[in-house]
């Protein structure tokens, strides 16, 4: 696989003739690694700073997104009303692009780890909420009826019927979440002020892509391996948790 | 005579929905001793299943009284004096043979010690003591419904109601699990309100088959079945075995020429 990309990467560059400034080698990007910053550092030792600095962030901001989508998602799943009253919120905070609400929440909860980990978290609780609203209701009819033929209370229900069962939903949300968390840690970091993260590599980059192409590709090549080890780490916990399932997804 | 476990009295179910209202059940009075084996069966649709989700306390009725050991239908269901077994296994996928038996002792509160064994027991009542750590995707679907079988005796109810349990299973199966049934029963001395849309069955497992009508459902006839017990086998190929068949064959087969008139 990664054999492929490396033939389409380069042979689309010499098929097309496209220059470093658009597309660089693959291997100017791997010496991009190597090369020394201006502290003296190795840039790859900047990079996995950077990196830890923004999956530290994403993590916190993936578990409050988590719990706050969990929570919504009960609350919906319990009364209609708070559902009415709600979700046109919560679908509407998701219309709102996050760039423009980034710079914002930075300006309100300093340029701290605190405001990226909001902003992640921001775009992880709502596909949390919708999926899991739908499996805690997706119940089969009978195995409610089970319950109530055994008396069981609705405490009972909620966390030996329902919440089981939606677990495969809540999983399929959360590997959309993982990486949308990634994201939203990497868009907080963009705004003017914050001085550690993958955001702030990728603007500093891109002031000198002219001169210094390949780092950011380099950048982006991080970031892309945080995103794909958030999807894979949850894709892991699934296995264990919800190894009762046939169904459980493979990719 | 003691008062009866079940018993239903001028009961009828009309569902209202949005096409409009629907008379599934019409004036049902019945009685079920303790002890018996009754029978329900009827063509599709005609409100059996209804008629046991309303002793069950799971639907309720538009009008009549269910009195259920002698208490409301309701206050038997919160006191969980019956055991219930659906059509299809309604087992949960997340816990084990074992964890899915051990459901309603776990529900009711019930101590450790009690929680461990009596499910054990049970597996081993039904024959798959050996799966009990397997989950219930691991199993056939007679096996399935085996585990919900012993799920419904985990309390040790004095009734238990089974809607159609078998239906879904191939004659053998069916067969094998209806002379399963039998020894369970002699073993818990429960009574069983039993539906289902097999004529051979109901006569094989019944003391008593209620044959009912086309919607609105109601009570047509009640057949006597006089069969000695223990039944194995050969009251399968018992003269009188066949002529019950033809008995019950011959009331649903009026029934339907009353409704089609």
């Amino acid at each position: 696989m990664l054999v492929a990309i490396a033939v389409i990467w380069e042979g689309g560059k010499a098929l097309f003739a496209l220059p470093d400034y658009q597309l660089p080698h693959l291997h100017q990007i791997a010496a991009d690694f190597l090369r020394e910053g201006a502290g003296g550092e190795l840039w790859l030792w900047i990079m996995t700073q950077n990196a830890a600095y923004t999956a530290l962030e994403s993590l916190i901001g993936f578990t409050l997104g988590g719990v706050t989508g969990l929570v919504l998602a009960v609350g919906f799943a319990h009364s209609r009303w708070l559902e009415r009253g709600l979700s046109p919120y919560v679908v509407a905070s998701q219309t709102v692009p996050i760039l423009a609400i980034a710079p914002m929440v930075v300006v309100w909860l300093g340029t701290s780890w605190f405001s990226k980990a909001v902003i992640a978290a921001y775009l992880t609780f709502f596909p949390v909420t919708v999926n899991m609203s739908r499996g805690l209701r997706a119940v089969d009819p009978d195995a409610l009826a089970l319950m109530r033929a055994l008396a069981a209370s609705s405490r009972q229900i909620l966390f030996k019927l329902r919440f089981p069962a939606s677990l495969p939903y809540l999983f399929t949300a959360l590997r959309v979440s993982a990486t949308a968390s990634v994201v939203g840690a990497i868009v907080g970091e963009l705004p003017v002020g914050s001085r550690y993260g993958m955001g702030v590599v990728i603007i500093n980059a891109a002031q000198y892509y002219n001169w210094r192409p390949a780092n950011l590709w380099a950048a982006i090549l991080v970031c892309a391996v945080i995103g794909i080890a958030f999807y894979h780490a949850v894709a892991a916990v699934e296995r264990r948790v919800v190894s009762w399932s046939r169904t459980t997804a493979s990719i | 005579m003691a008062s009866p476990i079940i018993e239903l009295a001028g009961v009828a179910k009309t569902f209202e929905s949005r096409a409009g209202a629907t008379e599934a059940l019409r004036a049902i009075s019945l009685a079920v001793e303790a002890g018996e084996f009754v029978s329900i069966i009827g063509p599709s649709g005609c409100g059996k299943s209804s008629l046991l989700r309303i002793v069950g306390d799971l639907v309720e009725p538009s009008s009549g009284t269910v009195r259920v050991n002698g208490k409301s239908a309701r206050q038997a269901r919160l006191d969980r004096d019956y055991g219930i077994v659906f059509q299809t296994p309604v087992l949960y996928d997340w816990r084990t043979v074992l964890q899915n038996v051990q459901l309603p002792l776990e529900l009711a509160g019930r101590q450790r010690a009690e929680r461990e064994q009596r499910p054990r027991a049970l597996l081993r009542l039904v024959g798959l003591d050996e799966f009990a750590r397997h989950y219930p995707w691991q199993l056939s679907g007679g096996m399935q419904q085996r585990v919900s079988i012993a799920r419904a005796l985990a309390l040790n109810p004095s009734i238990l109601l089974m809607d159609e349990p078998f239906g879904a299973l191939d004659e053998m199966t069916r067969e094998r699990l209806n002379q399963e049934l039998l020894q369970v029963c002699a073993e818990t001395a429960a009574t069983v309100l039993f539906v289902t849309h097999s004529i051979a069955e109901a006569v094989f497992l019944s003391s008593r088959i209620v044959v009912m009508s086309p919607r609105p459902g109601s009570i047509e006839r009640v057949v006597p079945v006089d069969l000695p017990r223990p039944r194995g086998d050969k009251t399968r190929a018992e003269p009188r075995f066949f002529e019950l068949v033809t008995l019950v064959r011959e009331c649903l087969r009026e029934d339907r020429a009353r409704a089609s008139a």
